[in-house]
């Protein structure tokens, strides 16, 4: 028979809240890159003002942690799930900035047609996206296995960015006027490839939630 | 003093004090108390916590040396005026003790004890009391099958289980509880604590407990009480996570007490 029902229910409650987060950073992800690559600035600037309500909702649930801390005094498994929020939240808020990052990159690009067509860029994106939709199934679902995809694919996101840099090097050296946009373009890159590592900060704690062992595994 | 019926709240408190012989042990506190809501009375042994509860139904008239002065209204009633029929007021405001404390009679008996008490001789309507009442304390399953044995028959949580349907048999208003967990163990209370959650949809609940966690896990308000005097009052989870008083953080911080 269960018992403590009525802290069950909070949990669940602050499980929903977290993967609303994790649901709308994902959603600022795919807008900055669709922004970009359809130089679509008034959808900048949504993914720019959108990451207000991020802010708050971490807030939120940071207070709700701290109040179910305080008051229920989790264990094991409960107190885990909840030291895990606490912290993911956190990396949940820097990845939501980097989108808006990669934004206020597209905004300052602006209309000026592109040096280059976007390959990698875009597909660094799919997978920083496709990682963090792992990450937070992860955490809903308590599976290690999806944490340990995450850390995998982050290898893929470090070399596409190496690939992009070299790419983009030889663009500005052909061509000085590329300059200003290559390098816009290559911190794009570089958001991408920290969003990736942070992706795999949640997943070393996604790990630790499971199992209860800090794992290292973002070299 | 006059008292009026105050919108949600269930005891209007003003200028309470209690003494036993010379001694003063309740020195002069105002509450509200919101009704159906847990509100949790906390502070150290001898803050005056439990005379305090003992006084909303009256129960302190049992103390011959004890004295109280100032006002509690109960929904606008002033429960120390001379015309307040206290056996009345005693069904409205139940209570649960410390022990369990069944009476040494059957599961039935208990629970029909009250409504027999009241009047109700109608068979049919005493079993369905009987029946509501388990139920709402999650206690029907476990006992249907033998409503008949001693209430002594069952475990110490079951009986306080037990004890509180037996309470609800008389449709109170407030329920006050004086430590309903202390005899029991982590499962048992955590059953009474999950019974709480559901009872407060319905009844306003009073608790003391020397648990300070148990009072952070099933109130909505919170009182600190310290050497007759209330320290803070309010919202739960402010007390125990950012309090106002010092006092109120150096006792639930474990600083003292």
């Amino acid at each position: 028979m269960e018992v403590r029902r009525s802290f069950h229910e909070e949990l669940q409650q602050l499980i929903a809240q977290l993967l609303m987060m994790g649901d709308m950073v994902e959603q600022s992800i795919a807008k900055s890159i669709r922004a970009l690559k359809e130089q679509n600035l008034e959808l900048a600037r949504q993914v720019v003002e959108e990451d207000d309500a991020i802010d708050a909702l971490e807030l939120e649930i940071e207070a709700k942690c701290l109040e179910l801390i305080a008051r229920q005094q989790p264990m094991a498994k409960d107190l885990r799930k909840i030291a895990t929020a606490l912290k993911i939240i956190t990396d949940l808020e820097r990845i939501a900035d980097h989108a808006c990052n990669i934004a206020e990159a597209c905004l300052k690009i602006g209309k000026e047609p592109l040096i280059k067509p976007l390959v990698d860029i875009p597909r660094m994106a799919e997978l920083a996206r496709g990682m963090l939709k792992k990450a937070l199934d992860s955490y809903a679902n308590n599976d290690v296995q999806l944490a340990y995809e995450v850390c995998r694919a982050d290898d893929e996101v470090d070399s596409l960015h190496n690939q992009v840099f070299r790419e983009l090097l030889t663009y500005m050296m052909q061509d000085p006027k590329n300059i200003q946009q290559a390098t816009s373009l290559l911190f794009i890159s570089s958001y991408l490839e920290r969003i990736g590592d942070y992706t795999t900060n949640l997943a070393e704690w996604l790990i630790y939630m499971v199992t209860g062992e800090r794992k290292k595994l973002n070299d | 003093m006059t008292c009026s019926v105050i919108n949600q709240v269930a005891f209007s408190i003003k200028d309470l004090q209690i003494s036993y012989g010379k001694e003063k042990v309740i020195k002069g506190i105002a509450l509200d108390i919101q009704e159906k809501e847990v509100t949790a009375i906390i502070g150290p042994s001898g803050c005056g916590k439990s005379t305090f509860l003992k006084t909303l139904n009256r129960m302190i008239d049992t103390v011959p040396s004890s004295r109280v002065t100032g006002s509690i209204c109960y929904r606008g009633q002033d429960i120390y005026a001379a015309s307040t029929n206290v056996v009345a007021l005693r069904h409205n405001v139940g209570m649960v003790f410390q022990k369990p404390n069944p009476f040494p009679k059957s599961i039935f008996d208990n629970i029909a004890f009250g409504p027999r008490l009241q009047g109700v001789r109608d068979k049919q309507k005493l079993k369905q009391i009987v029946e509501s009442s388990l139920k709402r304390t999650a206690l029907w399953d476990e006992v249907k099958d033998r409503l008949n044995s001693s209430a002594f028959s069952l475990s110490g949580g079951q009986q306080q289980r037990l004890c509180i349907a037996r309470a609800l048999a008389v449709e109170p208003d407030v329920i006050l509880m004086d430590e309903p967990c202390s005899a029991l163990d982590p499962i048992a209370t955590a059953k009474i604590e999950d019974l709480i959650e559901e009872l407060r949809k319905q009844y306003t609940i009073i608790i003391v407990t020397h648990n300070m966690q148990q009072a952070a896990r099933v109130s909505q308000k919170t009182a600190f009480f310290l050497t007759g005097n209330v320290i803070e009052f309010g919202e739960t989870a402010k007390i125990f996570t950012k309090p106002k008083e010092k006092k109120t953080e150096d006792y639930i911080t474990g600083r003292f007490g």
